[in-house]
């Protein structure tokens, strides 16, 4: 599935990102190619939103290189990464609640008719175009009036990506878009990242569920406390694999232990015998 | 072995006339319109005094109670309608009341002192505003402070310059005045700000051209809020700045040219008061900022931003119009309308309530 061009769609080489002291990120490179999905894993405060930042020009990077087509490029706003073609969908969603969908899927973007004093937004268009653009990944708006703060996790995050899919993304970054979401909500979710990859995207998927990953990604990228920890195609690894080096094998054996502490509860026997179990299985890889 | 869009069972795209689609009546629909709310209220409180009305002849209902309650509401509809958007975009402007006073004092200068052409002193007024609309707005946008503390401070500055610029300028006197007939481009000015129009025996004063501005203001406020790409725009700064951000609108510029807007209406009101009167007095519009933002509540404006309607601050303007006069028409103790407008600002914010949990659950 995964073709290599010649140069890689998008490409990080050893970028360093410092907060003060802190070593936000560091030397971390990535290869994005399109009609593939490469998954960035972490734990929390692993530097996965400080290197969405930085590819949609929210952080300039501090040391090494963003390429795209092999070009190095500067992305001092996210406008600049628009304009490059790479959208971005955060985690908050960037849609307004108390606005209509239209007037979010267009937000930024308008289309107008008319010029001069009378140059005004293209109401008709705009509600059709939404519409059709939403249908494509399986949602029926059911009245494009409809205020956002109105839809479902799932739908809001649908919303999102048709916007950004629209909007002429060859990268699409979806940050921990499955997070918030029940499991079928996120099997949703899922299936509109497969689509978009399939519709010949480069996606990027910030997760820090193993399992969400492995099921529609190609590559998968490790990060920990700012460092990578690895970078694997998909045939090199398992989710047993990715779950150890998240979590790591030592952390989960020492969290069994202390569960097993507490063990007076049974549902806390039942957390204590599941770290347990995922303990050995990490061992056994 | 990748997975394929396939894999996923969810409900496909959906067929043309999707059961799910419930419709959405008109009455549901109209129901969601934040200017709804005022216009019910505009309709009671105008039976309202039409019931308690207590001058010979029911004036109320006649051409003197239009042409009396248009004339209060159209100089607070000309403010409540960009205070109105300024709300919608997030932010509050607390030195609106005394700009309509200082700007109106400015034009004085211009003409009396600097004996400009009344046009150019019109001109050098509406410059004047916008210093002071992009300063708040500037000042607002960099230190990110709340705007009702930077206004604040604005409106306290201008109130103190205007009492103190007036007593230093106008010899201990708190009102200034054109006298005689001598100053260039005053008649032509007061024709098309400060006149009266379709007088008759009835109505011997006539109706104001401050009314016409006032419609033509809603006008292009309501065509601005909701047809325009800026209009977006000020939903999304006030709605979800961070958002609008991410997305790519300029929110910083959004809410410094609101600033500038509400700025600007000011001067026009100052020159509108001043072109009527030929005279302010220091102090002048003090207070009026509240009115401002009470007519554009009723009109749907929510406190918090992103959501209101232009048409429907200018109805709120009206509803402060008809108390105003109407307490006069009833034969009430003026002293009352104060409270009448307390009481109809806390219906009105209950209804925004009830609209705000409508917006955000699903519509049914």
């Amino acid at each position: 599935m995964a073709q290599v061009p010649e140069s890689p769609l998008l490409e990080l080489r050893d970028v360093c990102k410092y907060f003060g002291s802190v070593n936000a990120l560091q030397d971390i490179s990535l290869q994005v190619n399109s009609g593939e999905v490469t998954c960035v894993l972490g734990d929390n405060g692993a530097g996965k939103s400080t290197l969405i930042k930085m590819l949609s020009g929210v952080h300039a990077p501090d040391a090494g290189e963003l390429l795209i087509d092999g070009k190095p490029i500067r992305l001092p706003n996210p406008r600049a990464a628009q304009a490059q073609g790479i959208a971005t969908v955060f985690q908050d969603l960037a849609t307004v609640p108390l606005m209509s969908i239209w007037r979010n899927f267009f937000l930024g973007n308008e289309p107008t008719k008319g010029w001069g004093p009378v140059r005004r937004m293209d109401v008709g268009k705009a509600k059709s175009t939404m519409r059709s653009e939403l249908a494509k990944i399986g949602i029926d708006v059911r009245d494009p009036n409809q205020t956002v703060g109105t839809l479902s996790g799932g739908e809001r995050q649908a919303v999102a990506i048709a916007r950004a899919v629209y909007f002429g993304a060859r990268v699409l970054i979806l940050d921990e878009p499955t997070s918030a979401l029940g499991v079928r909500q996120s099997g949703i979710v899922l299936k509109y990242i497969v689509q978009a990859r399939d519709m010949g995207k480069a996606v990027i998927f910030i997760t820090h569920n193993p399992n969400h990953a492995f099921l529609v990604g190609d590559r998968f990228v490790l990060l920990k406390r700012g460092r990578m920890m690895g970078s694997y195609l998909r045939d090199e690894t398992s989710v047993e694999a990715l779950t150890e080096m998240m979590a790591g094998g030592a952390e989960l054996q020492q969290l069994s232990d202390e569960l097993s502490k507490l063990a007076d509860a049974p549902e806390i026997a039942a957390m204590a015998e599941e770290a347990k179990e995922l303990a050995q299985g990490a061992e056994g890889q | 072995m990748t997975v394929t869009a396939a894999d996923f069972q969810t409900s496909g795209p959906a067929k043309a006339g999707d059961e799910r689609l419930t419709h959405v009546g008109r009455a549901t629909r109209l129901l969601m319109r934040p200017e709804l709310g005022a216009l019910l209220g505009a309709i009671a409180v105008f039976v309202l005094f039409m019931s308690t009305d207590a001058t010979s002849n029911h004036l109320w209902i006649h051409q003197t109670g239009l042409a009396a309650w248009t004339q209060q509401a159209s100089v607070f509809g000309i403010m409540a309608v960009p205070v109105g958007m300024l709300m919608v975009g997030g932010e509050f402007d607390l030195s609106t009341g005394v700009l309509t006073g200082v700007t109106a004092i400015v034009m004085w200068f211009f003409m009396d002192k600097l004996h400009w052409n009344a046009w150019l002193a019109i001109v050098g007024t509406f410059a004047f505003a916008a210093v002071v609309g992009l300063v708040n707005g500037y000042v607002v946008v960099k230190t990110k402070l709340p705007s009702f503390i930077v206004t604040l401070a604005t409106f306290f500055v201008l109130r103190g310059a205007s009492v103190g610029g007036v007593l230093k300028l106008n010899a201990g006197s708190t009102q200034v005045s054109l006298t005689g007939s001598h100053y260039a481009g005053l008649a032509t000015a007061k024709t098309i700000f400060g006149s009266s129009f379709l007088a008759s025996k009835a109505l011997p004063n006539g109706y104001q051209t401050a009314d016409l501005w006032f419609v033509a203001v809603t006008i292009v406020g309501a065509w601005v809020l909701n047809r325009t790409t800026f209009g977006n725009w000020i939903f999304a700064s006030g709605g979800d700045a961070n958002a609008a951000r991410n997305v790519g609108v300029p929110v910083a510029r959004t809410k410094m040219m609101l600033f500038l807007a509400t700025a600007m209406s000011a001067a026009l009101v100052g020159i509108i008061s001043f072109t009527q009167a030929s005279s302010a007095v220091s102090e002048q519009g003090v207070g009026y900022e509240f009115f401002y933002i009470i007519a554009a509540v009723v009109g749907g404006c929510f406190l918090t931003g992103g959501y209101g309607s232009a048409i429907g601050a200018a109805i709120g303007a009206c509803v402060i119009g008809m108390a105003f006069e109407g307490v006069i028409y009833a034969g009430w103790a003026s002293a009352w309308d104060f409270t009448f407008l307390g009481v109809i600002l806390f219906l009105a914010v209950g209804v925004n309530t009830l609209v705000y949990q409508r917006a955000m659950k699903a519509r049914r």
